[in-house]
């Protein structure tokens, strides 16, 4: 047995949790990292103290030393962090399942804990961000995540004939599920396409709400053996496979300076994701895509293979993206458009959720579920399954 | 003093945000003959000395043939506009008194893959929102312009930027 197929299946999410998602929530970024770990041990029904592993983003503020003596841990043998923001989200999970499947240990706890909604913009930073790629790019003003994808965005446009109203079906399939959904940020608060097409721009030709949102929370999952997830608490949501990917010559969140910039760190990452698995793009039941911005999603539905290049603009009409009348559900919760914006973490545990049966925009029948992590920068995904 | 003479090697040299408030590139030892040439206002691109592709951003080792041997050649400074972007706020101070304002990439003719952000203006010293975004077509011809922008402490640096091909 390759080592791929023996990966396959070896582990599992047992136990999810999340905090609230809000604007500002008072407590610490340490604070909420311990309080989800915690929750999401309780979810599975396994003690803290047993967590061995711990893996989160570089950009994750709480060392792991910090979580261990808050949360009570008796001996760490595997921690790790993985880079590139948004990208990162899968790769720490992954990195979890592997640990445990390689027998480094038994019981890991992947997190992110962000104050985003009440913190500082990172854009807003004049002094660390202006060495390469920053010092070709944010002296002209490109100054933002927005700009720097609007760049990309208004090319694949040109290309493919994409329009806003392609854009928009990403923003209100993610309104759609939100609005079904207590715990997201925009519960309670519908969206039109009038009023998308009104919304003020930020970086032509992205408006508001293409836009993720700004938000403080903090989720976290556990990744034990698929041995032992048999006798917990929920049913196993198996990791079937996981990859990473870093496409040749890339420049994070400016993919310009590359033979090919609309095939990105996607591309690279689904080749190994499909190789690696059982089954391919047209088995996945629904799927949690990376939106910091819609037009993302557009890409990745192409890197991953759900679509053809050039082809997600389509692939986006008819309300295919959304739940109960859709070939493709996406972004079950609402996402990072809608849900809440926490590095994409939220897409890793809506996919978890869809699995036990438990989404509250629940994909009937739903047995494998792909989730991808930030296009545009080195990213990774995950496909389960149950 | 120049922006390339303020650099001293080594590490990268952040000088600060010009007098207006824009941000000016870090130097660093790859980067700095860069600056150099549009100090003078050359437009070179950095190729690899043993197989004679251009690549950009600089980098110390060519990632086709591994050579570290490298070298700067002057290019014509036309291409055509990739891709460009109008940015609206929220933006820093400096850049929100100019917007909605355009920034774009420009494919150069000798090497579509060399790739440039810049800014589409007028002159070399034309204001960032001269230009009407409505206008600016994906592939329409452009020309490289040279900008100097001040620090507080003297120094300067010279930034590429484009104007429509035949203006």
């Amino acid at each position: 047995m390759s080592p791929a197929v023996a990966f396959q299946d070896a582990t599992a999410i047992v136990g999810i949790a999340q905090t609230e998602f809000a604007k500002h929530l008072e407590p610490s970024e340490t604070e909420l990292a311990c309080r989800v770990i915690v929750d999401a041990c309780a979810d599975a029904g396994i003690d803290p103290a047993e967590v061995d592993a711990l893996c989160s983003y570089t950009m994750e503020a709480t060392e792991e030393v910090e979580i261990a003596r808050n949360i009570g841990c008796r001996e760490i043998t595997f921690f790790g962090q993985i880079g590139y923001g948004g990208g990162a989200g899968c790769g720490v999970v992954g990195h979890a399942a592997l640990a445990v499947a390689s027998g480094q240990a038994e019981v890991a706890v992947a997190w992110r804990s962000r104050k985003r909604g009440s913190g500082p913009r990172p854009w807003t930073s004049t002094a660390v961000q202006l060495k390469v790629p920053g010092a070709w790019t944010r002296p002209f003003g490109l100054l933002r995540p927005v700009d720097e994808i609007a760049m990309l965005t208004r090319r694949y446009m040109h290309e493919y004939g994409a329009t806003r109203d392609h854009l928009a079906n990403v923003a209100l399939a993610a309104r759609l599920h939100a609005n079904r959904n207590p715990a997201a940020v925009m519960y309670s608060k519908p969206l039109t396409r009038e009023e998308y097409m009104a919304a003020r721009w930020i970086s032509e030709p992205l408006c508001l709400y293409d836009n993720c949102l700004e938000t403080d929370g903090a989720l976290a999952c556990v990744v034990v053996s698929a041995e032992r997830a048999r006798d917990l608490r929920h049913p196993p949501v198996y990791v079937h496979a996981f990859a990473q990917g870093l496409p040749p010559q890339h420049q994070t969140m400016v993919n310009y300076f590359t033979d090919d910039p609309l095939e990105g760190p996607a591309w690279a990452c689904a080749r190994r994701l499909w190789k690696n698995a059982a089954f391919g793009p047209q088995d996945v039941d629904v799927a949690q895509i990376y939106d910091a911005f819609t037009s993302l999603v557009l890409l990745s539905l192409e890197g991953y293979g759900l679509c053809a290049r050039g082809e997600a603009p389509g692939f986006t009409e008819d309300g295919n993206l959304e739940v109960d009348r859709g070939r493709l559900p996406v972004n079950t919760s609402g996402g990072g458009l809608s849900e809440a914006y926490v590095h994409g973490f939220n897409l890793i545990n809506e996919g978890v959720k869809q699995l036990r049966g438990t989404s509250t925009a629940q994909v009937a029948g739903a047995e494998t579920c792909l989730v991808t992590s930030g296009e545009g920068v080195p990213t990774s995904a995950l496909l389960l399954r149950r | 003093m120049t922006n390339a003479a303020a650099f001293s090697g080594g590490e990268a040299a952040n000088l600060g945000p010009s007098v207006e408030g824009f941000l000016t590139p870090v130097v660093d030892p790859e980067s700095a003959p860069f600056w150099e040439y549009t100090d003078r206002g050359e437009l070179r691109v950095q190729a690899c000395d043993a197989c004679g592709r251009f690549r950009h951003p600089p980098r110390p080792m060519c990632p086709w043939c591994r050579s570290t041997q490298r070298g700067w050649i002057p290019v014509s400074g036309r291409g055509r506009v990739w891709s460009y972007v109008v940015a609206h706020p929220p933006l820093l101070p400096p850049y929100t008194a100019f917007a909605p304002y355009n920034v774009i990439v420009v494919e150069l003719d000798e090497d579509p893959t060399v790739r440039f952000v810049g800014n589409l203006v007028t002159g070399p010293d034309g204001r960032l929102d001269e230009i009407d975004p409505a206008t600016i077509r994906i592939g329409e011809p452009v020309e490289v312009v040279f900008h100097r922008l001040w620090r507080q402490d003297g120094s300067s640096v010279v930034l590429p930027r484009w104007v429509r091909a035949g203006d």
